[in-house]
C-alpha cells in the first residue's frame, strides 16, 4: 500500500494550483467588478499544455532522434525495413548480411500496419452494416422503445472491456460453450479463436455502440415532416429513404465511422486474447516496441506514423461532413 | 415487417448480452472450469472478500474514478465557461486543443504520458495515474457544458449584471443553474470513462499499482480466476441499480 501514498513532489504541485486559486479568488474579490470570465479557461489551458501538448512533444523528440540523442531519420527507416537494425548491428560486426542472406526488408512493420488499417475497415463497414439497420429501427416514430433501448446498448460497457473480451474466449474456444453446443446437437466441432475472425468479432462487439449511438441521434433529430411530405409528392418508401432520410442521417454516419474507425487501428489486448500467432495489430506492435522491446526511438516514430494516418483520416471525413456535426455524441 | 425488426434488434441485443451473461454464470459456479458447470455455489464472492490483491485494485479503481471525475468536472466547467466567453479566435484555438487527446489513439495517449512522467522523473504509480485520468476525462467534460452554455440565454446573464448582481453571484445564480444538465452528463461520462479505462492505466502506473483492469491483464495469461467475474457482476449489478434508482426519481419529478 505504500506506493498509493502521493510523492512530496505531488504535494508541492497541488500546493502550487491551490495558490494559484487563492490568489484568482483574492483578486476577485479585491476588485468587486470580478475577473473577466475567459480567466476561468486558464487552468484547463495550463493543464493541457503539460499534459498533452508537452507529450507530444516528447514523442515526437524521441521519434526524430537517436539513442544519443543526435537527430536521425533511422527510425521511420526502421518502419519500412524491420530487420534494419539487426543488418546494422551485423555490418558492425564485420558481416555481410547480403551474404548471410539476411539482406531482404523486413516487412513486419509495414505488414502490421495495413493488416490493422484493412481489420478496422472491416471492422467499420460490419458495424455500420449491423448498426444503421438497428438504429433506424430505434428511431422509428411508431418504435416507443427507442430511448430504452439506446440505455440497452451502454450497460454493456459497464462491464470491464478486458473481462467481456475474455468472456468471448469462453464462448470460442474448443471447448467452449458453442462447440459444447454444437456437439451435442451432433455437428463437428468449430473452429472458433486463434484467428482473425475472432478477433474482428471481438472488434465489432466492442465497437459497435460507438456506431449505433450516432446514427441513432441524427435520425432522431430529423423532422419527421420531410419525410411526410416526400411520401405526399408520391415517392415511394424506398425512394423517400435513400433521397430523404439516408442523406440527412450522413453526419451520423460520418461521426460513427469515425468513433469506430479510429481506435479500432489501434485496437490492443483483443488481438492477443483472441488472435492467434500472426494477427498483431499496430497497437500491439507499439506496446511491445516500447516495453518489450524497450526501444522508444522506433516506437515513438511507429506512434507518430499512426497519429498522422489518423488525422489524415480525418481530413478526409471532415470533407464529407464539413460542418463536424456529426462530432456531436451526447 | 414489425416482427421482423424486433426480431433483429434483439438479435443485436443478444450478441452484446450473451458474454455478459456467460461472465455472471461463471461467478456462480462451484468449478474453476470455464465450460463446465459443476452446480452452484458463493464460493467465488466469498474468495472476493478474502483477496487483498483485488480488493486494493477495487480501491484504487473507485477512488481514482471519484477524484478524477470530481477534479475534471470542475476543471471542465471551468473552462467551457471561460472558452465560451472568448472572442472568435482563441475560442477556436481552445477547442482545437481540447480535441487532440479525443481523435489521439488512447495508447498513443497513455505513451506520450509515459514518456512525460519518466522524463521529469516522476515515479508512475497512484498519482500519475490520478494525473492522467483527469487529463482523459477532463476534454468530455468540457464538450458537454460547451452545447448548453451555447442554448442559453445570452442576455439573462447581462440583465443579471444590469440588475446589480455581483460577476460571481450571477455566475452562481445564472449559468450555473443553466448548464446543470450538461454538467452531470460530463461527471458521469467522466467516470465512467475512468472506471473502464484500460490503455492509458496501463501506461502510466507501475506493476505495483493496479487497478482491476491492469490487474485483469496481468492475470489474463495465467487464466482469469471466477473470482474477478463475481467482482465484475457484482459492480455490473450495483449500478445497474444505481441506474434504476435514478431513473425512477427522474421519472417521478417529473
Amino acid at each position: 500500500m505504500n506506493n498509493l501514498s502521493i510523492p512530496s513532489w505531488g504535494f508541492w504541485l497541488m500546493g502550487i494550483g491551490f495558490g494559484l486559486f487563492v490568489a484568482m479568488l483574492v483578486h476577485t474579490i479585491r476588485r468587486n467588478r470580478g475577473m473577466k470570465r475567459s480567466f476561468y479557461a486558464w487552468p484547463y489551458t495550463l493543464w493541457m499544455v503539460v499534459f498533452t501538448v508537452l507529450p507530444l512533444v516528447l514523442i515526437a523528440y524521441y521519434a526524430f532522434t537517436d539513442k544519443a540523442g543526435q537527430f536521425t531519420l533511422e527510425n521511420f527507416a526502421n518502419f519500412w525495413d524491420s530487420n534494419r537494425g539487426m543488418k546494422t548491428q551485423l555490418i558492425a560486426q564485420g558481416f555481410d548480411p547480403e551474404a548471410l542472406g539476411m539482406g531482404a526488408r523486413g516487412t513486419v512493420n509495414v505488414g502490421t500496419l495495413i493488416y490493422s488499417l484493412w481489420m478496422a475497415f472491416l471492422c467499420t463497414g460490419i458495424s455500420l452494416l449491423l448498426g444503421y439497420p438497428a438504429a433506424l429501427i430505434m428511431a422509428d416514430r411508431e418504435f416507443k422503445l427507442g430511448a430504452t433501448i439506446v440505455v440497452l446498448f451502454i450497460i454493456p460497457m459497464w462491464m470491464n472491456f478486458l473481462l467481456r473480451t475474455i468472456a468471448w474466449m469462453s464462448l470460442l474456444e474448443d471447448n467452449g460453450l458453442i462447440n459444447t453446443l454444437l456437439q451435442s446437437l451432433g455437428f463437428a466441432k468449430l473452429k472458433l479463436m486463434y484467428n482473425s475472425q475472432a478477433v474482428l468479432l471481438g472488434m465489432v462487439y466492442n465497437y459497435l455502440p460507438f456506431m449505433v449511438f450516432p446514427i441513432y441521434n441524427s435520425l432522431n433529430r430529423q423532422d419527421r415532416r420531410l419525410s411526410e411530405a416526400a411520401m405526399d409528392l408520391g415517392a415511394n418508401k424506398w425512394t423517400t429513404f435513400w433521397r430523404v432520410i439516408f442523406p440527412i442521417s450522413m453526419p451520423g454516419i460520418v461521426s460513427g465511422i469515425t468513433m469506430v474507425f479510429m481506435p479500432s487501428v489501434t485496437t490492443f489486448f483483443i488481438p492477443r486474447v483472441l488472435g492467434g500467432g500472426n494477427t498483431e495489430m499496430f497497437g500491439d506492435l507499439i506496446e511491445r516496441t516500447f516495453l518489450t522491446a524497450d526501444d522508444w526511438n522506433v516506437g515513438s516514430a511507429l506512434s507518430l506514423i499512426m497519429m498522422v494516418l489518423i488525422l489524415f483520416s480525418l481530413g478526409l471525413l471532415r470533407k464529407v461532413d464539413p460542418e463536424g456535426e456529426g462530432g456531436s455524441l451526447i | 415487417m414489425k416482427t421482423l425488426k424486433r426480431a433483429y434488434l434483439a438479435l443485436i441485443l443478444l450478441f452484446l448480452y450473451v458474454p455478459i451473461a456467460v461472465l455472471i454464470l461463471q461467478s456462480f459456479n462451484a468449478g474453476i472450469s470455464r465450460a463446465k458447470w459443476e452446480g452452484f455455489s458463493f464460493r467465488w464472492y466469498v474468495q472476493l472478500i478474502q483477496s487483498p490483491n483485488i480488493m486494493q485494485a477495487l480501491y484504487v479503481t473507485v477512488t481514482i474514478a471519484i477524484l478524477a471525475s470530481l477534479i475534471s468536472t470542475i476543471l471542465g466547467t471551468m473552462a467551457a465557461i471561460g472558452i465560451h466567453a472568448m472572442s472568435k479566435k482563441p475560442q477556436s484555438m481552445m477547442l482545437t486543443l481540447s480535441n487532440i487527446p479525443m481523435t489521439m489513439p488512447d495508447i498513443v495517449t497513455g505513451i506520450s504520458l509515459m514518456l512525460l512522467f519518466i522524463f521529469t522523473k516522476m515515479d508512475r504509480g497512484y498519482f500519475t495515474m490520478l494525473l492522467a485520468h483527469i487529463t482523459f476525462n477532463t476534454p468530455y467534460v468540457v464538450l458537454s457544458v460547451l452545447p448548453k452554455l451555447k442554448e442559453m440565454n445570452k442576455h439573462s446573464y447581462e440583465a443579471a449584471l444590469d440588475l446589480g448582481a455581483t460577476p460571481g453571484y450571477a455566475l452562481r445564480k445564472v449559468i450555473l443553474p443553466a448548464v446543470r444538465p450538461g454538467i452531470i452528463t460530463g461527471a458521469m461520462l467522466a467516470f465512467t470513462l475512468s472506471l473502464d479505462d484500460f490503455t492509458i492505466s496501463y501506461f502510466t502506473t507501475s506493476p505495483l499499482v493496479q487497478n482491476l483492469s491492469t490487474l485483469i491483464y496481468s492475470e489474463a495469461r495465467k487464466g482469469i480466476k471466477p473470482t474477478m467475474n463475481a467482482l465484475s457482476a457484482l459492480m455490473f449489478v450495483s449500478l445497474l441499480i444505481l441506474l434504476l434508482l435514478i431513473n425512477r426519481r427522474t421519472a417521478e419529478s417529473s
